[in-house]
């Protein structure tokens, strides 16, 4: 197998890869399963919202109100279903979840395929609004009791087993949630005419309207499918945390996309994959589970966070302008 | 002869357009044109910038209706044509700019239409594929059928274009400016594909303002101007200088500058400029009133070469001095202050601000001698001063506070020229000076081009427009490939000549 070192992907991987060296050299204890279930655990709601957010910007758009999307989702449907439906199985209760995160992307696309509005403008409205409107009108106070299938689904593991040291190790059973959705989003984008349809808008939106396809349509799909993966995000994460509340999630969104942009996905459109994604993602997660090993402070996660988004980026797109430029 | 309704057209034709006129609030685009094409027939549309072909498509693609008049398909009124419809109707058209998806395969940019049409939810690779390969045969061409279309040289984008008409049934293709980008060989590569869509059956309609090129497969002509059809007639009866002629309705070859004062002092010397990957070794002396043109295929550097005189791409190796002076590289406020002004190709993303208005466009490049104690600015003064620019260069707008969005491309150039005169450079360049406006600016913009020469201005002009170069230029600088080939001095060259050593 040959090695691209001009995909980001490449770049990524060994990023990662040097990462763990480091931590392992500084911490002999890094390499265990505790480890890996730990960063596992913390890619499961990540993942999700990145798998999203690679389909808006292989459409060419931009989401960054899918947080608030996920909060609203979490709180409103905690509080619902305490309620009227405690009873409801904690596959319905994502479910639901998830439908109620897709009427929220919905909003945002009519917003953009509907009236034609700037994604981004659209999106930080409706962050803002989503936000707003659950604080003012659904309730400010944690929900620290969840409704029996969300506690159902909070406790349930995968695999767990003991620590050397006779502390207990486990795994989510959300990461098959969030394999699930990975494989949903591959084949919709690589074997669906309506994938394949998101890809061209995203090269060409002008093009895509000149060979008959329905741009808007597609464009607004792109945002109730966002919107359903982060309503079940949402609900993910509200139940791995056992508490539904209201201040979580929202301020996530920038890293996310940094994870999805790390992974290769263009601003521009047209372009990412999945594998870049999860690799961002997993690189992402690493930073922040892992810097404390490596002995340095928390606080410089964002300064750390930020240099990778600036190189990780930066680096591609300053090639791409040289190669522009020697083609002019 | 039966009382059966006649068909209005004869009934081998495949499109006729019978009287189509289209207005723009007030504005008529296309004028009562009307002609037809056969099936296996290729036809030339002609016309400069403006003429109403680009309308025309339009109407052919469903895109736009008539106002009056109708197109018939194989002899039967197609009432409110749409983009599916004639799609249906095998027209396809060929935009000039491809219209691919850079970012997908090759493969998949010729399947997309059928898949589309096929009415189907999942993708097939192995289909997609299939369909690919054979229709790329189908032309003769063999193109990597996974490569990524960003990756193709224009030629292969352009034959995926083809390719892609093709992929579902097409019986008209409308090219629209197809050799702008060729090299000689590659329009050579394109004609025989053309013989063998012809063989298939196929029609073809190119459109264009450079047809010579395309003449020898093409049965008829029809030429535009002004939105109405001025010639019409079998290919054999047209070449290169008569095509100009009836597309401008005047003879604009021939008509070479007024000659070079003798001993005009040098102006301006590049010794040696190069850039890699753009272009190498560049050196020539402009003198004080001369027009000096720069002529090359896309690609050729010649717009790298225009942005590296004036600061925008930093040159690696040679000198550039006006004057006698050295301008310091890659630094366009220093070319700026060494009185080189440039008009970039695209104005509209280089050059305007665009919903600003056309006074404060003009004023925008002498705030700094506007600006009084303090750096406040003398707004008056300096709006005075485009005002009166703006005068002496007829730029024909109801109101200089009006956005620059509402002029013409004519008059939206000239605006740019103004902001360039207004700081009385001694060295313009110009790249594509008239890309884009309509013939009779065109000859302003040459008339202009004509008078700041004798007031003694330097001026090069980067351009592909060969009757431009020739109309404007003392000399012409040939570039392929990033080097320049050849000086060629005004008049002692024909614009078929001219097109020979550019693409050769």
């Amino acid at each position: 197998m040959t090695i691209d070192w001009t995909r980001n992907e490449t770049l990524v991987a060994l990023v990662i890869l040097a990462f763990g060296a480091l931590a392992a050299l500084s911490d002999p204890g890094f390499l265990s399963i505790a480890t890996l279930t730990d960063l596992l655990r913390g890619g499961i709601v990540l993942g999700i919202f990145a798998t999203g957010v690679l389909v808006v910007l292989i459409s060419g758009g931009i989401d960054v109100s899918f947080t608030a999307v996920a909060a609203f989702t979490m709180y409103a449907t905690a509080m619902v279903l305490n309620a009227v439906a405690p009873w409801m199985p904690w596959w319905a209760a994502l479910m639901l979840g998830a439908a109620l995160g897709a009427a929220l992307g919905a909003i945002n696309g009519v917003l953009i395929a509907g009236l034609g509005l700037p994604t981004l403008i659209v999106t930080l409205g409706t962050l803002s609004v989503f936000r707003g409107f659950m604080l003012t009108f659904v309730g400010q106070r944690q929900i620290t009791t969840l409704p029996p299938g969300m506690r159902e689904f909070g406790r349930m593991m995968l695999v767990r087993g003991e620590n050397p040291d006779g502390s207990i190790w486990s795994l989510h059973a959300g990461i098959l949630v969030t394999a699930g959705v990975i494989a949903l989003t591959w084949f919709i984008l690589h074997r669906t005419l309506l994938g394949r349809q998101v890809f061209a808008i995203g090269g060409s939106e002008e093009s895509a309207r000149r060979i008959g396809i329905p741009v808007r349509r597609v464009q607004f799909l792109v945002y109730v499918y966002v919107g359903a993966l982060a309503g079940l995000a949402g609900m993910i994460h509200a139940s791995m945390a056992r508490v539904a509340n209201p201040f979580d999630l929202v301020g996530l969104e920038l890293s996310v996309i940094a994870a999805v942009v790390l992974g290769g996905a263009r601003l521009a459109g047209g372009y990412g994959t999945l594998t870049g994604t999860v690799l961002g993602v997993a690189l992402i997660v690493l930073v922040r589970n892992s810097l404390i090993v490596l002995g340095i402070p928390s606080t410089w996660q964002s300064v750390a966070i930020g240099l990778l988004i600036l190189i990780g980026t930066g680096l591609p797109a300053w090639q791409a302008r040289r190669a522009a430029r020697r083609a002019a | 002869m039966s009382d059966a309704i006649q068909p209005p057209a004869p009934p081998e034709a495949l499109i006729t357009l019978d009287g189509v006129t289209k207005t723009y609030a007030g504005i008529t685009a296309l004028d009562a044109v009307g002609f037809s094409i056969r099936a296996g027939e290729a036809v030339c549309l002609a016309g400069e910038n403006g003429s109403g072909k680009s309308t025309l498509i339009k109407i052919l693609a469903g895109v736009e209706r008539p106002n009056r008049g109708r197109v018939l398909i194989d002899g039967r009124p197609a009432e409110g044509l749409t983009p599916r419809a004639a799609g249906q109707a095998g027209i396809k058209v060929i935009f000039q700019d491809f219209s691919l998806f850079p970012n997908l395969s090759v493969a998949e940019n010729i399947a997309f239409s059928a898949e589309l049409g096929a009415g189907t939810r999942l993708v097939r690779r192995a289909r997609a594929g299939d369909l690919a390969r054979a229709t790329l045969a189908r032309i003769g061409v063999a193109i990597p059928l996974d490569a990524r279309v960003e990756t193709l040289p224009v030629a292969h984008k352009q034959l995926v274009a083809i390719a892609r008409a093709l992929a579902t049934e097409a019986r008209l293709i409308i090219m629209d400016e197809p050799t702008t980008a060729l090299t000689e060989r590659e329009v050579r590569v394109l004609l025989g594909i053309i013989r063998r869509l012809k063989a298939d059956g196929v029609a073809v309609l190119f459109v264009s303002h450079k047809l010579a090129e395309v003449l020898e497969v093409c049965e008829h002509v029809v030429v535009l101007r002004n939105g109405a059809k001025v010639a019409e007639g079998p290919a054999r009866d047209f070449d290169a200088a008569s095509l100009t002629r009836h597309m401008t309705g005047r003879a604009v070859g021939g008509q070479a500058p007024a000659p070079l004062a003798e001993g005009a002092p040098e102006l301006m010397r590049v010794e040696g400029l190069g850039k890699a990957g753009a272009f190498a070794d560049v050196s020539f002396s402009l003198r004080a009133g001369e027009v000096l043109g720069v002529s090359g295929l896309l690609g050729s550097g010649r717009t790298a070469l225009a942005k590296a005189l004036f600061g925008l791409v930093r040159p690696d190796a040679g000198r550039i001095a006006v004057a006698d002076r050295a301008v310091p590289p890659g630094d366009p406020l220093a070319a700026a202050r060494a009185g080189i002004g440039y008009v970039p190709e695209d104005r509209l993303t280089e050059g305007l601000f665009l919903t600003q208005s056309i006074a404060q466009n003009v004023a925008v490049g002498r705030l700094d001698a506007h600006a009084g104690a303090g750096g406040v600015l003398d707004l008056r003064g300096l709006l005075a001063e485009a005002r009166d620019w703006l005068g002496r260069l007829s730029v024909k707008a109801p109101d200089p506070d009006a956005a620059v969005r509402s002029l013409s491309g004519g008059n939206q150039q000239r605006v740019v020229l103004a902001r360039w005169m207004a700081r009385s450079p001694r060295v313009l360049i110009l790249n594509g000076p008239s890309v884009g406006v309509d013939v009779g600016s065109k000859a302003e913009i040459h008339g202009i081009i004509a008078d700041l020469a004798a007031q003694g201005l330097g001026v090069i002009v980067i351009s592909d427009d060969l009757p431009e170069l020739l109309g404007t230029c003392h000399r012409i600088l040939v570039m392929k490939a990033g080097r320049v080939t050849e000086a060629i001095a005004a008049g002692g060259v024909t614009e078929a000549d001219l097109a020979h050593r550019l693409a050769s």
